[in-house]
C-alpha cells in the first residue's frame, strides 16, 4: 500500500502515524505542505498537530496550503483520506467534511483515553471492527467539539455516516461524534489518536484495527 | 569621585541592579566609563541570574562527574550516556518571576527556553517534566496562578509535540507571593552528533535565526535577579511572549541543519538574549566577536542597541557556522520560513565589538563580563537543628480512616490528574509510563530501552533542616526511579531560595547544596546541569528553601519496569526498608494536626542506597511489577495511591501500638511491593541475604483498605475525595 503523509509547518504526529503505517507494512512518504505535486498513493494522511500554530482557527491555513489542491484534486477521484485530530480540522475547514470543530466545551485541552463506539463498520476504515464495538484510545485536543447544524447531523446519521462515537463526550461534540465520514466514505476525519493506540507497551491497541482495515482494503 | 559617560548617573548605575563597587570594577576592566549600552550588557551579565555570583563558589562543589557523564554543567545542558551510542540531555530552568507576573506567558516561555537548551546540544526532546509550586489554594491569587501557568505549559509543550510526562506541585502559604514554575527537558541525541557553544576559530560567520527581535523581555535577567514588591506588576512588561509555532519550526530547522557539519558552535538566545549568547560563545571558544546590528531582525523599526542586546524575544538561536556553509544552511532556515542572517565574525581581539549605523556602540573585553564577573561569598549562618518532634504532640487520629482520606484529599497529595489532561502525555507514542507514577517512562525511539525521569524536593525538610532535605531530595529522586525499575543515571537541579544577602537565607542555601552533595556522592547520581533562582521574596517574606531534582535513569529492558497499580487479588504486600513511626515534619502532622515542627526524617544514604539496589534487583528478576516509593504521607498513603490505580483494594496489618506512626511516619529509604504469594518468601530471604529490612504487610484485594481488619475505606470514596479536590478548588473560572 502507497500512503502519503502530508506534512505540515508544527504538524506533530506525522512521525507517530508514519511509524504506524510501517508497523502495518506500508510505507509512508512525507510530503511538504509546499509541494504542488502528490506522488502515485493509495491513502492520504492528513497527521495531527498544530499546523500553523492553529493561527487564525485550527486548520484553517493549512486548508489553503499549496498541497491541499492537489489532495483536494485526489480526493475527488476517490483516493481515501484520513484526519486524524488537526487532520479532521483541516478536513472540514477545507470542505471535504461537513460541520466545524470549536473549542472544547471545557474550554481546556484534554488528554486522555476515552472509550467510543465503533457505529459503522462498513467502511474501509473500519472494517475490522464489529459494529458497535466499543474501543478504548488516546484524545488529545483543545478543539475537538464537532458542531453542525442539526439538518447536517441528521443527514450524517441517516446516512451511516456517524463512523465514530465517544461514551462520554469529553468535548461538547455534538451528537457525541467522535469521528464522520464523507458521503462516498472514502474520507474520515477523527478527533482520537488511533497511531498512538497500536502497541501494549504504550496504552492500548484498538488502534491498530484502523490500520489493518486500511491495508485490507487498500493493499 | 566616580566616572559617568554622558546621560549617565549613579542612579542609572543602580537602576541596572549593580552596587557602587561593582561599578568601581566596571570602570576598572574598561579603563573608561562604559555608555549606556555597556552599562546595559555588564548589567545583564553581571546579574545573579547569568552570572551566579552568589551561587557559583557552592556549585564548585556539588559532585559533577561520573562515568555516565559526557558534559557535565556550563553547556546549555548535562549529556549522559545511555549506551548504545546515544546519550540523554536534559536540564532543568525556573521562571519563577514571569510566571508570577503573567502566569501564561512566564510559564509558556519558562517551557519553551527548557526545550531550547536540550535542542541546542543537538537532541530531540523526547519528554517535559516540571515542578511548581503555589501558594496557600485559599489565596486570591492562586487559583489564577495555577489556571494560568498550566495552560502555559500546556500551551507551548503540546504545539511543540514533546509530551509533559510528570511533575510535581505543592501548595504552601510562602509561596503565595513568589511561586515556582520549575520546567525540565529531556532530549536524545546520538554521541557523535552532540553540538556545543564554544565559538572556535577566528573569521567565522555569526548567524543569528529564529524570530525576530522585538522590545520584550528587556532586561528579564535582571528582574530574575531581585525580590518582588507590591509593585511587581508594573514589571509585566519585561515578560516574553512565547510563540511555540516558531519554535516548533526552528527545533525543526535546527535538527535538519545539525544532520550536516555547518555548524561549529550553537547557543540559544534565552536571559539576556544576543549579549549573553555572543558572550558567552566568544569566551568559551576564546576568541571574540563582531557583531553588526543593522543586519539583527528586528519586530519593530527604530530599536536602539541596548534594546537589541538586551531583549529577550523569545526561539532565537546565534550559531557559528563554517565559512562557505552560510547559503546551504540559509536554505534550511527559508524552508521552515525562519529568519537567517548573518549578523558578524568570530574575531581575534578578545572584545565584543558591536557596530551599528557605522559607528562601534560597544566594545568590551569578553573577559570581563564573563570570568572577571563578580564572586561573593556572602555571609551565611547555620539554621538551627529542629528538635525532634514528640509523639504527645501527634496524638493517634480518632478513626485512621477518615485521617487517610483527610490527607488523600489535601493539597498535596490530592490526584494532579486536573492539571496533567491538560498536557499531551501520549504524542510520539513513546509513553510507556506517564503522569501519576513514581517516575515516568518514556520509550527511547525504535528501541526497547527507555529513560526514567522524575521531578522531586520536599521543602518543608529542607526548611526544617536543609542539610537533611538537600539529601532528602536527592534520595527521593534516586528512589523514584528505582522504584519503575530504573538505574538512576544522573540529575539536574534547579536550586530555589530566597534573598542570598540575608545570612539566614544564604545559609539555607549552603546547606541544602551540602546535602545535595553528600547524597549525589553516596548514590553515584551527579549533577549535570542546573539553574539558580535567588530573590524568591515578597515584601521580605522567603520561599520555603526549594532545590528541586529532575533525575534521569535508564531502563535496559522495557519488560523489566515496575508501575504503582496493585495488580491481582491475592497478592502480598511487602514493605521494604524500616518503619519507624516518623511524624516530624510529616504530612500528617501538619494536616491533622496542624503542625509544621520538629525534625524531618533522618536521610541515611548507606541504607538508602542498600534498600533501592534491592529493590531494583526484584523489578530486573522479574520477581515484582508492583512498586511504589514511600514518601509524603508514610505508608498508608502509598497503598492507597497503589489501590487506586489498580483498582483493587487491600487489608494491611499494622502494630498495634503507635499503629498512626507505622502508617503515616514518612522514615525514609522505603518501598511498598506488591508480590505474588509465591515469590515471597524468596524475596524475604534474598532481602535478609542482602541485610535489608523486608516484612509483610497485608493482602491485595477487596473494595477497600483495612488496617487490622477494622472499618473499610471504600475505594470509591477515596476517589472521590482524592480525585475532587483540583477540580472543586480550581476548575471555577476566576
Amino acid at each position: 500500500m502507497k500512503t502519503c503523509v502530508i506534512v505540515f509547518p508544527a504538524s506533530n504526529c506525522d512521525r507517530d502515524v508514519a511509524v504506524a503505517l510501517e508497523k502495518m507494512g506500508a510505507s509512508p512518504k512525507m510530503v511538504w505542505h509546499g509541494e504542488t505535486d502528490l506522488p502515485a498513493t493509495d491513502l492520504i494522511v492528513l497527521p495531527g498537530g498544530f499546523s500553523y500554530g492553529d493561527y487564525l482557527r485550527s486548520g484553517a491555513m493549512a486548508a489553503r496550503a499549496p498541497i491541499m489542491r492537489e489532495v483536494l484534486k485526489r480526493a475527488s477521484k476517490g483516493t481515501p483520506v484520513l484526519g486524524i485530530c488537526n487532520g479532521f480540522q483541516i478536513l472540514t475547514e477545507a470542505g471535504l467534511l461537513p460541520g466545524a470543530l470549536m473549542r472544547n466545551a471545557g474550554l481546556k485541552f484534554i488528554c486522555k483515553t476515552v472509550a467510543v463506539t465503533v457505529e459503522n463498520n462498513e467502511t474501509i476504515f473500519t472494517a475490522r471492527h464489529t459494529q458497535g464495538q466499543h474501543i478504548h484510545i488516546p484524545i488529545a485536543h483543545h478543539d475537538g467539539n464537532y458542531f453542525a447544524d442539526e439538518d447536517t447531523l441528521d443527514h450524517l446519521e441517516g446516512e451511516g455516516r456517524v463512523v465514530l462515537r465517544y461514551d462520554d463526550n469529553p468535548n461538547g461534540s455534538a451528537r457525541n461524534i467522535a469521528g464522520i465520514v464523507n458521503k462516498s466514505g472514502t474520507i474520515l476525519g477523527m478527533m482520537p489518536h488511533p497511531e498512538r493506540s497500536i502497541d501494549p507497551l504504550t496504552g492500548t491497541c484498538d488502534g491498530k484495527a484502523l490500520f489493518e482495515s486500511l491495508v485490507e482494503a487498500l493493499a | 569621585m566616580t566616572a559617568f559617560a554622558e546621560g549617565i548617573s549613579a542612579a542609572t548605575v543602580r537602576e541596572h541592579g549593580l552596587t557602587e563597587d561593582e561599578y568601581g570594577q566596571i570602570l576598572k576592566r574598561m579603563g573608561r566609563p562604559p555608555n549606556y549600552t555597556e552599562l546595559g550588557i555588564f548589567s545583564v551579565m553581571w546579574s545573579e541570574h547569568c552570572s551566579y555570583k552568589s551561587s557559583r563558589r557552592w556549585l564548585k562543589e556539588l559532585p559533577t562527574t561520573g562515568a555516565q557523564v559526557i558534559c557535565g554543567p556550563g553547556e546549555n545542558a548535562g549529556i549522559v550516556d545511555i549506551g548504545d551510542g546515544q546519550a540523554a540531555v536534559f536540564k532543568m530552568e525556573s521562571h519563577n518571576h514571569p510566571s508570577f507576573i503573567e502566569p501564561y506567558q512566564g510559564a509558556a516561555t519558562g517551557v519553551g527556553g527548557i526545550m531550547r537548551d536540550v535542542f541546542t546540544m543537538g537532541a530531540r526532546p523526547v519528554a517535559n517534566l516540571n515542578a511548581l509550586r503555589f501558594g496557600d489554594p485559599a489565596h486570591e491569587k492562586t487559583r489564577h496562578l495555577v489556571s494560568g501557568v498550566v495552560a502555559g505549559i500546556g500551551g507551548y509543550g503540546n504545539c511543540m509535540g514533546v509530551p509533559t510526562v510528570g511533575g510535581e506541585v505543592n501548595f504552601h502559604p510562602s509561596y503565595n507571593g513568589n511561586i515556582l514554575v520549575n520546567a525540565m527537558t529531556v532530549g536524545v541525541v546520538d554521541q557523535d552528533k552532540i553540538f556545543y557553544s564554544a565559538a572556535k576559530g577566528v573569521g567565522n560567520p555569526v548567524v543569528y535565526v529564529g524570530s525576530k527581535t522585538g522590545r520584550d523581555g528587556i532586561h528579564g535577567a535582571t528582574m530574575a535577579s531581585a525580590e518582588f514588591d507590591d509593585n511587581s506588576d508594573e514589571k509585566r512588561p519585561t515578560v516574553q511572549v512565547g510563540d511555540p509555532f516558531t519554535e516548533k519550526l526552528l527545533l525543526e530547522a535546527c535538527l535538519e541543519l545539525m544532520a550536516g557539519d555547518a555548524i561549529i558552535a550553537i547557543q540559544d538566545m534565552g536571559a539576556a538574549g544576543l549579549t549573553s549568547s555572543s558572550v558567552e560563545m566568544a569566551s568559551k571558544g576564546e576568541v571574540g566577536i563582531e557583531l553588526n546590528l543593522d543586519q539583527v531582525p528586528c519586530r519593530e523599526t527604530g530599536m536602539q542597541p541596548y534594546e537589541m542586546m538586551l531583549s529577550e524575544s523569545q526561539e532565537r538561536m546565534l550559531m557559528v557556522l563554517h565559512p562557505g556553509r552560510q547559503e546551504a544552511a540559509r536554505a534550511i532556515f527559508d524552508k521552515w520560513g525562519l529568519d537567517f542572517a548573518v549578523i558578524g565574525l568570530t574575531t581575534n581581539t578578545g572584545h565584543l565589538t558591536l557596530n551599528y549605523q557605522d559607528e562601534v556602540v560597544a566594545d568590551i573585553p569578553v573577559e570581563g563580563l564573563t570570568e572577571d564577573a563578580p564572586i561573593y561569598d556572602r555571609p551565611w549562618t547555620s539554621t538551627p537543628k529542629p528538635a525532634t518532634l514528640k509523639a504527645d504532640a501527634c496524638p493517634p487520629p480518632d478513626d485512621l480512616g477518615a485521617a487517610l482520606l483527610t490527607l488523600m484529599g489535601s493539597p498535596d497529595l490530592a490526584s494532579r490528574r486536573w492539571i496533567w489532561e491538560q498536557y499531551d502525555h501520549s504524542v510520539m507514542a513513546d509513553t510507556v509510563g506517564g503522569p501519576g507514577g513514581d517516575a515516568a517512562i518514556v520509550r527511547i525511539h525504535g528501541t526497547n530501552k527507555g529513560l526514567a525521569i522524575t521531578t522531586d524536593v520536599t521543602p518543608r525538610y529542607c526548611q526544617a533542616d536543609p542539610i537533611e532535605g538537600g539529601r532528602q531530595a536527592v534520595a527521593e529522586a534516586w528512589r523514584n526511579l528505582t522504584a519503575v525499575g530504573a538505574t538512576p543515571l544522573a540529575m539536574t537541579d534547579c536550586l530555589n531560595f530566597g534573598n542570598p544577602e540575608r545570612p539566614r537565607i544564604m545559609g539555607q542555601f549552603v546547606e541544602c547544596l551540602s546535602g545535595m552533595g553528600e547524597a549525589g556522592r553516596a548514590l553515584d547520581f551527579p549533577i549535570v546541569s542546573g539553574n539558580v533562582s535567588l530573590y524568591n521574596e515578597t515584601n521580605g517574606e522567603a520561599i520555603l528553601p526549594t532545590p528541586a531534582i529532575g533525575g534521569v535513569g535508564v531502563i535496559r529492558d522495557l519488560a523489566k519496569r515496575a508501575h504503582v497499580a496493585l495488580e491481582e487479588t491475592g497478592d502480598v504486600l511487602l514493605a521494604v526498608g524500616k518503619t519507624g513511626g516518623h511524624l516530624g515534619q510529616s504530612l500528617f502532622a501538619r494536616e491533622i494536626h496542624a503542625r509544621e515542627d520538629g525534625a524531618p526524617p533522618p536521610v541515611d544514604l548507606a541504607t538508602e542506597r542498600r534498600n533501592g539496589n534491592f529493590v531494583r534487583t526484584c523489578i530486573e528478576k522479574g520477581m515484582t511489577t508492583s512498586v511504589h516509593d514511600i514518601s509524603d504521607g508514610g505508608l498508608y498513603v502509598a497503598v492507597a495511591e497503589m489501590a487506586l490505580a489498580g483498582g483493587i483494594g487491600a487489608a494491611l496489618e499494622a502494630p498495634h501500638t503507635n499503629t498512626h506512626g507505622f502508617l503515616f511516619g514518612e522514615d525514609q529509604a522505603r518501598y511498598v511491593l506488591a508480590v505474588r504469594p509465591d515469590q515471597v518468601d524468596r524475596i524475604l530471604s534474598q532481602a535478609q541475604d542482602a541485610s535489608v529490612p523486608a516484612q509483610i504487610l497485608g493482602h491485595v484485594g477487596g473494595a477497600g483498605l483495612t488496617v487490622n481488619a477494622g472499618r473499610a475505606v471504600s475505594l470509591s470514596t477515596l476517589r472521590e475525595v482524592h480525585e475532587g479536590w483540583f477540580a472543586t478548588t480550581l476548575s471555577t473560572r476566576t
